[in-house]
Parts: structure tokens; sequence; C-alpha cells
């Protein structure tokens, strides 16, 4: 799993089935100090997130296991919102300091 | 990203998510650092549910696919876990580089 920023939706009507009712996020991968690392992503949304929200995914076979009755085709799917910034603990922080 | 499957890495924080997928309920979402076998860090951080009661700082062995990874970590597959801590590293042993 990864630390993201949700900073975008991705609106799609014609699309496999079993992605309607989904919301289609765009996410920044973020690094142990929050900061935007690598390109943004297409992840789909199992935790309700919303904009700018810190969430974090996971990626592979599993990430269609939230939708498990149907099929869904995903790779990549945020699985929960962290409670706020300041709930990711870097101790690598708080020694430097 | 990196592809390894199984890495070394240390522990250097955790992450408190109370709106999670409910296969994680229980478990503790450690921020980690990848490593090199000779302890060197890399800037590669992923998260990793600890199945080990791994802390700050441990050096520990993650397994980056989903099967083990929710197996480990939730006693059964099928969760949507692609990372968990399957053990605390004691000691590292390296073949000499010749001189």
């Amino acid at each position: 799993m990864q630390l993201a920023r949700v900073i975008g939706n991705v609106v799609s009507t014609v699309k496999n089935k079993s992605l309607r009712g989904r919301k289609i996020m765009i996410v920044q991968n973020l690094d142990e100090k929050l900061e935007p690392v690598g390109q943004p992503l297409v992840a789909l949304d199992a935790a309700g997130c919303g904009m700018g929200e810190l969430v974090f995914w996971c990626r592979g076979k599993e990430a269609a296991f939230p939708f498990k009755r149907d099929p869904t085709p995903t790779d990549c799917t945020i699985v929960a919102i962290v409670d706020s910034d300041e709930h990711v603990n870097n101790f690598e922080l708080k020694t430097k300091n | 990203m990196v592809n390894e499957k199984m890495i070394l890495a240390r522990v250097i924080g955790n992450v408190v998510a109370s709106h999670k997928n409910q296969r994680y309920e229980g478990s503790r979402i450690m921020l980690c650092r990848m490593i090199t076998p000779e302890g060197k860090d890399t800037n590669t951080t992923l998260l990793a549910l600890d199945a080990v009661d791994a802390g700050e700082g441990d050096n520990v062995l993650i397994a980056r696919e989903g099967f083990s990874a929710s197996t480990a970590a939730t006693g059964k597959p099928g969760a949507a876990i692609d990372s968990a801590i399957v053990g605390v590293i004691d000691r590292v042993d390296l073949l000499e580089a010749d001189k």
C-alpha cells in the first residue's frame, strides 16, 4: 500500500458495467514526508473518499476484493482514509530536529 | 514503484486510519522504508500491515504479494491488502566482497 492524495476524479459514462456507480479517482502518491512522488495514477474508490483527502490504496489482484461479488476490473483501489495529515507518524522526522 | 515481492525494510512510523476496509480492522499500518541488504536506506517508502508486532526502528521483512500479505496479516486470504510485515530481522550476513 502507498500513501496518496486524492487530486481529481474521472467521469466516464461508457465503461465496463461493473464500474457503474463506482467513483474513479486520480491520486498523487506521497512519500513519508507527504511530498508528491512519481506520476499521478487512477484508483477506484472503495472508502468513500473526497477531493484532497489523504488516503492509501491497495494494488494488484487484491484491489478488486472490496467489490467482491462483481468482477470489478481494477488493479488499484483506495481502501482507507487516513484520519488527518498529522496521523502519519514519521519517527525519522522526530529524531531529526 | 519497486516491484520486488519480498523486501528488506525499516519501520519508520505508522499511520492511523479509522475509516478503512474492514479487513484492516485491528491491524497496525506501519510506514516503512526499503533498505538494501547492506542496511543502506533507499528512498522508497511504503505501507505494510504488521503481522509480527514489529516496532519503531526494527528492520523487517515485507511480503509484497496480496495472497501472502492478506493471509499473514489477517489469517485468511481475500483481503485488499498487498503488503505485510512477515518477519523482524536479527542480522543479515553477506558474502564479503573480495578485497
